[in-house]
This record gives C-alpha cells, sequence and structure tokens, in this order.
C-alpha cells in the first residue's frame, strides 16, 4: 500500500500524456486561475518576450498499455490523481486552493466527486502543510500534499528533510511516511522572476530518505517520495527511478529532466541538421536516485556528455551526474564533460531569456564537445 | 496665507473662490476603534487641515491611477509576471504615513506600489520597475514585487517572511536608540504563517518599537478569512500584544490609529497590533479576475459605499474645505503625471546585460560569476 500512491499517480500521468497532447497548453505555463496566456507571440514588437524558449514535439502515441486519450499535463495529473482517491479509500490530497482546482488546475473537479473531508484546502503555512502531511502519512492514510510553487517551499524544507527523510531510519522501521507524496510546479515560465521559477531539486537531491521526481512533459512538476518497495497496484505503472532514452544517438549524450529536455529534442534536431551530429537523448526524470546505469551505458557508447538544467551551475544537479560518470566512464570519455545551466545569480526578472540554458547555449555545447 | 501645495500649481489660478472662503480645517467623527488589552484607543475625532487633505486626495488618487495604469499596460504585455494591486486599500498606505514619519521604517509583502510611493518613491520610478527598465526603482531587476527606497524594505515575495524582517529593523532602532520604529505589514492570509508568532513573541519580549498591522483585505488569494483562519480577529491574534482593530478604509482612522500606535511604541511599551479592514477592488494579481471567490456586486457595493477617495472627497467638499474645480484639477495634474511615467517605462532602455550578474556579493573587486556554459562567464560587480 505504502507504493500504490505514486505509482498510480505516474502510472496515469505516463497513460495519458505520452498521448497526443494538447500543444496550445505548453506555451501557457504562465498559468492563471482562469486564463491561458496565448501560445507563442508572433507580434513583431521587439520589447515584447516570446512566450516560451522551445519548441514542442509530442511523443509518439504508445501502444502498450491500452487506449489512450488526449490530455495536457495537469488533465492527466487531474486523471492521476482521480485514479488515487478512487482506488485508495485512504487518500487525501490537500494544499494551498486545492479546493476549486488549484492554481495551476490539477485538482479540477475532484472535491465535487470525493468529497470535501478528502479534498481540502490549507491555510498559508507550507511548514505547517508538510508537518501535517508526515503525520497524516505515518498514521497510515495516503496524504498527497500540494506546495504551490517550488519557491515556495522553504518553510517545509526541515520537515521534509530532518523530519520526512528520517522517519523510516531514525525508528528502525517501526514507522515509516512512505504514504507521503508532496508535489509542487518548478520551473521557469518566461515571466515568473524570482518567486515564481526557481528549480529546488539540488537542494533536496541531497537527503537520502526521500525520493525526488519529475514529469517530463509541457510544464514539470516536482514530485518528492518517500517509497520503498515498488509494488505495483494499477495496470500501469513505471519503476520509480528509471531513465527514459527518448532518442537514441551514437555521438553525443544528452540529459536532461522537464521541461529543458524539450529544450534539448531541439538542439538533438539541430545537431543532426547541421552538424550531422547524432544525439541521444536521456530523460533522467527521477533525480534521486538516479539512474546511473543508463546514463554510463549511453556515454560509454558515444564518448561525449551534455547535462543541461535551469538552476544554477554552481553545485546543480549536473554536478552529480558529472562527477559519478567521469567516475565510471573515464576512459570512454572523449571530451570533457558539459554543463549548461543557469548562471549563478539568483533568478533574474527581467534577464531571463539571458539566464536560462537555451537551445542555442546547449547547441553550442554540443558544437564544442565534437570539435574537442 | 501658505498657499503651498504639493504639485497643484494649476488650481490657484483655476479656482475661482479666494482661498479665504475655504474652511482650513475640520473636526470628523471616525469610527470606534475595537480595543485588545488596552484601557484607551486613539480618539473619536480626527482633525484635518485642507492642506493634509489635498495632499492625501492627491496622493491616494496617484495611486489608485498609477495600479489602473498597470493593469492597462499588463493587458497590454508591457509590463509582465505577477502584479498585484493595491487599489481600493489607498487609505491605508496613506493613512499609515500620515501617521509615521520618512525616518521611520516600514517594510510590507507583494502588494507593495502604494507603499513605495507614500515612502518616497516616484511613479516613474514605480512604472519603470514594472517594465523593467533601468530607471526602474530597483534598477529594474526585482520588478513589482521588489521595490525599495530609503527605509522601505520592500517589497517581498514570500508570505509572512518580511515580519521577522520587520523584528530586526524594529530591534536596530532600539539598539541605535534612534526613537525610530518600524511599520511591519502583512496581509490575512500571512497571518497564519508561523514566522508571524515567533516574531510577536521575540518583539514582545525584548520590548521592540515594532507595529504589526495587518491589512485585512477579506481574501487570501481565493480564500476568504472564514474559510482560512480559526479565529479571523487578527487584532487579537498577537494575544498578548495589545490590538486595534479600524477601518481601513477611512484615512483619517487609520492614521489616528497609527499615530496612536507610534506613541504607543516610541514610549517604550513594546510591540503593538493594528488590524486594517480594507478591501481590494482586483484580484489578488493580474492573473486572478478576482470573482469566482465573490461576487460582482460585492465588489460594487464596497466601491459604492467605502471608496477611500470618495469618503475623503465628500468630507472635504461638504465642509467647504476644497472646491471641485480644485480637486478635479488634482485628478487632471494626476493624470499626467501617470501618463507621462507610462510613457517613460514603455520607452526607456533595459538594463545592460553586466546587471545580469552584478550584485550578488558586496565585494571590492570585480569577479567572475561561471555562466550557463563552460567558457561563458560574466563579471560580477558590486
Amino acid at each position: 500500500m505504502a507504493a500504490a500512491a505514486r505509482f498510480l499517480l505516474r502510472g496515469a500521468v505516463s497513460k495519458a500524456s505520452i498521448a497526443n497532447v494538447n500543444v496550445g497548453v505548453q506555451s501557457s505555463f504562465g498559468i492563471t486561475l482562469l486564463r491561458l496566456s496565448p501560445n507563442c507571440s508572433s507580434k513583431t514588437k521587439t520589447q515584447r518576450r516570446n512566450a516560451a524558449h522551445f519548441t514542442y514535439y509530442p511523443d509518439p502515441v504508445p501502444t502498450e498499455y491500452g487506449p489512450t486519450t488526449k490530455m495536457n499535463l495537469f488533465q492527466s495529473v487531474t486523471s492521476a490523481l482521480d485514479n488515487t482517491l478512487a482506488s485508495d479509500p485512504t487518500a487525501v490530497i490537500f494544499g494551498e486552493d486545492v479546493a476549486f482546482g488549484g492554481v495551476f488546475r490539477c485538482t479540477v473537479g475532484l472535491r465535487d466527486k470525493y468529497g470535501k473531508d478528502r479534498v481540502f484546502n490549507t491555510p498559508l503555512c507550507e511548514q505547517g502543510i508538510v508537518g501535517f502531511g508526515i503525520g497524516a502519512a505515518v498514521a497510515g492514510a495516503t496524504a498527497i500534499a500540494e506546495i504551490q510553487f517550488a519557491d515556495y517551499i522553504y518553510p517545509a524544507f526541515d520537515q521534509i528533510v530532518n523530519e520526512a527523510a528520517k522517519y523510516r531510519y531514525r525508528s528502525g522501521n517501526l514507522f515509516d511516511c512512505g504514504n507521503l507524496t508532496i508535489r509542487a510546479p518548478w520551473g521557469c515560465v518566461g515571466h515568473g522572476s524570482l518567486y515564481h521559477s526557481q528549480s529546488p531539486e539540488a537542494f533536496f537531491a541531497h537527503c537520502p530518505g526521500i525520493k525526488v521526481r519529475h514529469s517530463s512533459l509541457l510544464s514539470c512538476f516536482f514530485f518528492v517520495c518517500f517509497a520503498v518497495e515498488q509494488v505495483p497496484t494499477e495496470a500501469y505503472t513505471i519503476p520509480l527511478s528509471q531513465a527514459e532514452v527518448i532518442q537514441e544517438g551514437s555521438d553525443v549524450t544528452l540529459v536532461a529532466w522537464g521541461t529543458q529536455i524539450h529544450v534539448l529534442r531541439e538542439v538533438a534536431n539541430m545537431a543532426q541538421e547541421k552538424l550531422g551530429v547524432s544525439c541521444e537523448l536521456i530523460d533522467l526524470q527521477t533525480i534521486l536516485p538516479w539512474d546511473t546505469e543508463t546514463v554510463c551505458k549511453s556515454v560509454a557508447k558515444t564518448g561525449r556528455l551534455l547535462i543541461s538544467h535551469e538552476a544554477p551551475i554552481t553545485g546543480g544537479f549536473a554536478a552529480e551526474i558529472s562527477s559519478t560518470v567521469q567516475e565510471e566512464c573515464f576512459l570512454n570519455l572523449e571530451a570533457p564533460i558539459a554543463r549548461v545551466c543557469g548562471y549563478d545569480t539568483p533568478f533574474p526578472h527581467i534577464f531571463e531569456p539571458f539566464y536560462i540554458p537555451d537551445k542555442w547555449k546547449c547547441f553550442d555545447a554540443v558544437k564544442k564537445l565534437i570539435s574537442y | 496665507r501658505v498657499l503651498e501645495l504639493t504639485g497643484c500649481a494649476a488650481s490657484m489660478v483655476v479656482s475661482s473662490r479666494s482661498y479665504a472662503d475655504f474652511t482650513p480645517e475640520a473636526t470628523f467623527d471616525i469610527k470606534k476603534v475595537d480595543l485588545h488589552r488596552l484601557e484607551e484607543g486613539p480618539p473619536l475625532t480626527a482633525t484635518l487641515t485642507r492642506e493634509e487633505g489635498l495632499k492625501y486626495y492627491r496622493t491616494m488618487q496617484t495611486i489608485r491611477r498609477m495600479e489602473l495604469k498597470a493593469d492597462q499596460l499588463y493587458k497590454q504585455k508591457i509590463i509582465r509576471g505577477f502584479c498585484h494591486l493595491y487599489d481600493g486599500q489607498e487609505a491605508c498606505a496613506v493613512g499609515i504615513e500620515g501617521g509615521i514619519t520618512l525616518s521611520d521604517h516600514l517594510i510590507t509583502a507583494y502588494r507593495a506600489h502604494g507603499y513605495t510611493l507614500t515612502r518616497g518613491g516616484t511613479v516613474r520610478e514605480i512604472m519603470a520597475e514594472l517594465t523593467g527598465r533601468r530607471g526602474g526603482i530597483a534598477k529594474g531587476k526585482g520588478g513589482s514585487m521588489h521595490m525599495y527606497t530609503k527605509n522601505f524594505y520592500g517589497g517581498n515575495g514570500i508570505v509572512g517572511a518580511q515580519v521577522p524582517l520587520g523584528a530586526g529593523v524594529a530591534l536596530a532602532c532600539k539598539y541605535l536608540g534612534n526613537d525610530q520604529l518600524c511599520v511591519s505589514l502583512y496581509g490575512d492570509g500571512a497571518a497564519n504563517q508561523g514566522q508571524i508568532f515567533e516574531t510577536y513573541n521575540m518583539s514582545s519580549l525584548w520590548k521592540l518599537p515594532i507595529i504589526f498591522i495587518c491589512e485585512n483585505n477579506q481574501y487570501g488569494m481565493g480564500t476568504s478569512v472564514e474559510r482560512s483562519s480559526a479565529s479571523t480577529e487578527y487584532y487579537k491574534r498577537g494575544d498578548y500584544i495589545p490590538g486595534l482593530r479600524v477601518d481601513g478604509m477611512d484615512v483619517l482612522c487609520v492614521r489616528e490609529a497609527t499615530k496612536f500606535a507610534a506613541d504607543h511604541c516610541r514610549s517604550g511599551k513594546g510591540p503593538i497590533l493594528m488590524e486594517l479592514q480594507t478591501y481590494r477592488y482586483h484580484g489578488h494579481s493580474m492573473s486572478d479576475p478576482g470573482v469566482s471567490y465573490r461576487t460582482r456586486e460585492e465588489i460594487q457595493e464596497v466601491r459604492s459605499k467605502s471608496d477611500p477617495i470618495s469618503m475623503l472627497k465628500d468630507r472635504m467638499l461638504s465642509n467647504n474645505m476644497a472646491s471641485i474645480e480644485e480637486l478635479k484639477e488634482i485628478d487632471i495634474a494626476v493624470r499626467k503625471e501617470i501618463e507621462d511615467a507610462a510613457q517613460f517605462a514603455t520607452t526607456d532602455p533595459e538594463p545592460p546585460l553586466d546587471d545580469l550578474c552584478s550584485h550578488i556579493f558586496a565585494t571590492d573587486q570585480p569577479f567572475d560569476v561561471r555562466g550557463a556554459t563552460p567558457w561563458t562567464k560574466l563579471t560580477s560587480t558590486s
């Protein structure tokens, strides 16, 4: 039962979202309560910033998981939560503004369907939300806590790192909060500025006892899971710590997670067209524990690695990947491992287009890798 | 007679009546304030001079028009990002400033445009900051939520985080013995944050000169106070800290209460808490239409019955403290000021690329900041 929730979550997301995803939503990560911002701006005014810094290509429709339906990421999260609440009577969802559907529309309709004692709002208190979630999970309920933006997760940092992550360990497996899942949207949206754009995965990657997981579609969710066994209970599940090779290639390995995957996909296409370079694109999916085997196997094949993320470069998760890969694949490497990341500054307001690791910076890095 | 009115030179010529006709000052009844752990409260009447009245009117009207202009620019996508507008709550900012001086300190959360103005910022700087230009009050690096001036510490994004900071500023005031105080504002949503209670404790223990002000606009984003708080009597939340509940739509009420609170702090009695009952016309931010959790009728009702600017205007007109033409002149002058500022904000150039990495640390020597790739570096200066 402990692991069920996350799998249902992950399972349903994959089932729906690998299907044709609504392209129109991709640039609307600046999603508002009622209004979606329009797709890439076609206005010519130079002062204006474009809505998205990448082009989205939907995945091919999977055939092995049964019937698929058209859904965007938010709808698929809602669908996953719907399945969870349906099959697990102890499941509860709570967070700021989840009752009406959430600021990212991930819980639309759930309160009407399952009642206000299972889907409820909390006051504005992140530390309280996570602490409360830990308690609920320890007592046996499947708790799904939502932090409205990952930038707000820091008041809850102590609860996550000191309480949740260490519960099982310090009680000798007497207690655990394996039933707890924390969801938080992260990543830059084009106008989020300092406090609606951060990528805090590196802070949590440093904490044994929790699992950190992303969804690689449109906009990205940052799952923090506390599973021990990987027990599938739904018809479709995906193992938690497996990276996905999105595209096979032979010359350069590209690794990323979240929105950056789409940037790198475009870079891979550009590299193929302009440089004749075949790139292997890996979606890491889970940050902690991460799939060292898939990445190292790929680097052993290609000899070159580029890792990219929006978070600042110093101490970012690319550093961990880079370090491990050079340990395992030292003699296979043809060029130093490249990291294309954000600058070592707070996430800027107006400088965002310069700050982010966009496709041109990544393409430049690929060129340098090839010609080393 | 001193005819120097803040920025209203035009009205001297246009007004048909001579100034001897206007009432120089009048006393108004103001609403009684609810008290918590206090024997006496602020007075039940407030005296307003003509100059003060015109000044408050102009400042409130400037805030109102500036926010509406920001709304317009946002919808034209000239301002982007998150923009939290203050219209409806003008009496709070103006009233508070009326009760303290510019050498006192103030800190608030993200609904900060009004305070930036009352604390000494200009409309030009504020609007240029919203559009992210180099003429902005934070050099274009902060945006809507991060505006600062002397003795005004912002402009803070994380809900509730500014309150312990305010206590720190108050501690500095006490330590330096300069008879200054700090006003720390937060909203009804933030009132449930743990760090606020930690701050109540510390400031009470050490008798810091801090005025806690809860701007209760009835909604924490989309959640009404009844649905978020076990106790909606925010002025009592300080428990052992004395509290006042004040009508936040009446600028005179706010001013008198602030004066009372300031006296309390300056006499060394320690912190005091004020709840201002106010209302915002816009939604939580520009992304929020503001009508999915409240009715348009409710907003209309507040606009017609309790609008702060109308209230002041009626008071002044019915007591013959100003003429309609004079106030209209002020409106025109304000409109022009806002237009100029918007023009500036739209045409001013964006900050230079070097600013991306500047001011990370305080440093004598410029140092290199690692960039997106191993071979890109920018130099950080401070």
